[in-house]
């Protein structure tokens, strides 16, 4: 259990999930009830997705698929392991996974924060388009898949074909890469870049306590972008 | 879609409650797979005997098929009958003679599985009946895997329902498709590995029985699997004594586990495992792609 008192429980082993996200839903986020706490989550899907407030939600225990999905201004913090497709395509807001998240976190999001205090699997990140994501773990394979923009900070490991079909989003692990995907590279860390994975780090409570030095930068050769019949073999 | 389901206990304590933990397990599971659903069980046995998991129509008298098997000296073949289907326990030494006899004498009579301590339970329609209709929540054991189908590669029958067993003691159930089933299929024939449908999972089954017959154990079978298996798949196996898992190296197929010191839980999802003992304090991951996990207990 963690310290917030909240403003109001929600008990999911006696309340239905649909009146939960009811409730979300017509928070603005102007009223007293801002802090919101879910108990008894027990793996169920589509949990706090489509909140448009600036609100905080923590949820005790384990979820399903789609936590926090389509987020926009709201704090969720998930006191577990998240399933499938964690805040898949938040546009705006923070969201804090204590434990593992399974594939697909974070994609197709536009803006905002996504922390992953474990190990996220496959396809972390995946065409993502603003989004920043800070793995704490290990990522899985083809991470960054499509990658348009944002950034991808892996303070561990990644899989293979990091970055496969990469567009513009920036990506940063600190461990070892198994291997790279179809157009994607290795460039040069300069300072701009590290200022960049300090203000990151900093924004996911990580400020003092990595190095920004030891972070290996990837991102797109950009031969990809067009077609051209010379490259026909690497799409 | 499909679900999957897998238990495999360390504490002996919980072997009661076994048949319960998995129930709760597969009914979860009905809306991945709500055409047809399964279940082996690794329960009690007997040297020197064999049992034969049968299937058969609603109403058959197993009872008359008993008596009727020729077992000199042995006197009457075990018998319990759960629904269409019935275990049969009989002396190992007779399990060729009975066999035939089966597949002459009752060709209405489908073995689902044989061993020394695995019984095989599968049918149509929502898990919740299916469970219900065998007792599975009275059943004990040391180990279990269970299956909810959303058909897709075959049809819906009982045939076609998971787990499938092509060994003694060895169980499948998949969760996936594989796209090298049939070349697979004709070349494990001529290996003499006997498969009765036309389903992709079947094949999968035939494949690891084959590997540990040529010597493999459990955990090489799989890894062998991993290469010579084309497609999705998240496989749950059981044998007499071992409980694995593999998950292709896409792995598009979900796969959640739970291990404490009790037991160790497989399930599609993580909500299949919320009502397992101590589930709040299990160390809960998802198995890597293309990795082998398997767990063996003392022979």
């Amino acid at each position: 259990m963690n310290a917030i008192s909240p403003d109001i429980t929600f008990d999911l082993a006696g309340t239905s999930l649909r009146e939960l996200n009811a409730a979300l839903h017509a928070a603005t986020g102007e009223s007293n009830a801002r802090r919101w706490r879910v108990l008894n989550p027990n793996g169920r899907h589509a949990v706090a997705v489509g909140i448009n407030a600036p609100l905080t939600v923590e949820i005790e225990g384990h979820v399903g698929y789609y936590c926090a999905g389509m987020n926009a201004e709201a704090s969720v913090i998930i006191h577990g392991n998240a399933g499938v497709g964690l805040a898949e395509n938040m546009m705006s807001g923070f969201v804090h996974v204590r434990g593992d998240a399974s594939q697909a976190a974070g994609a197709t999001g536009h803006g905002g924060l996504l922390v992953i205090d474990g190990n996220a699997s496959a396809r972390c990140g995946i065409s993502m388009k603003g989004i920043d994501i800070v793995v704490k773990g290990s990522v899985g394979h083809m991470s960054a898949f499509m990658g348009q923009s944002g950034s991808l900070i892996v303070l561990g490991d990644a899989g293979e074909a990091l970055g496969d079909s990469l567009y513009e989003a920036k990506l940063f692990v600190r461990g070892s890469v198994k291997s790279l995907g179809a157009d994607c590279i290795e460039k040069e860390l300069r300072d701009e870049h590290k200022a960049l994975l300090a203000e990151k780090l900093k924004a996911a409570g990580l400020e003092g306590t990595v190095d920004v030095a030891e972070f290996k930068r990837y991102g797109s050769a950009r031969q990809l972008y067009n077609f051209h019949v010379d490259n026909a073999s690497a799409y | 879609m499909c679900g999957i389901v897998g238990l495999f206990l360390k504490d002996p304590k919980l072997e009661g409650e076994l048949g319960a933990m998995l129930a709760s397990m597969l009914c979860v599971m009905t809306d991945r797979g709500p055409d047809s659903a399964g279940f082996a069980v690794y329960g009690s046995g007997a040297k020197e005997k064999v049992k034969l998991s049968l299937r058969a129509a609603a109403s058959y008298d197993f009872e008359a098929l008993a008596s009727g098997l020729s077992l000199p000296a042995a006197g009457l073949p075990g018998l319990a009958v759960r629904g269409t289907h019935a275990i049969v326990e009989i002396p190992a030494a007779r399990e060729a003679a009975v066999r035939a006899f089966l597949k002459e004498r009752h060709p209405e009579v489908a073995i689902v599985g044989t061993g020394e301590r695995m019984e095989i339970f599968k049918e149509v329609g929502l898990p919740a009946s299916v469970a219900q209709t065998f007792g599975l929540s009275g059943m004990r054991g040391t180990h279990g895997i269970g299956h909810t189908r959303m058909a897709t590669e075959s049809a819906v029958t009982t045939a076609g329902a998971h787990p499938f067993s092509t060994g003694a003691d060895q169980c499948l159930v998949h969760n996936g498709s594989l796209s090298n089933h049939n070349a697979l299929r004709r070349a494990l024939k001529r290996e003499g590995i006997a498969i009765e449908t036309d389903n992709d999972s079947e094949v999968a089954a035939g494949y690891l029985t084959w590997r540990m017959r040529q010597g493999a154990s459990l955990g090489q079978a799989l890894e062998a699997g991993l290469n010579d298996l084309d497609g999705f798949f998240t496989f749950v196996v059981g044998t007499e004594n071992g409980f694995g898992v593999l998950r292709d190296p896409i792995a598009c197929k979900p796969a959640v586990m739970a291990e404490t010191d009790q037991y160790v839980a497989f399930g599609s999802e993580y909500r299949a495992l919320v009502d397992l003992p101590g589930i709040a304090k299990a160390r809960v991951f998802e198995p890597e792609p293309a990795t082998v996990y398997f767990w063996e207990r003392a022979q």
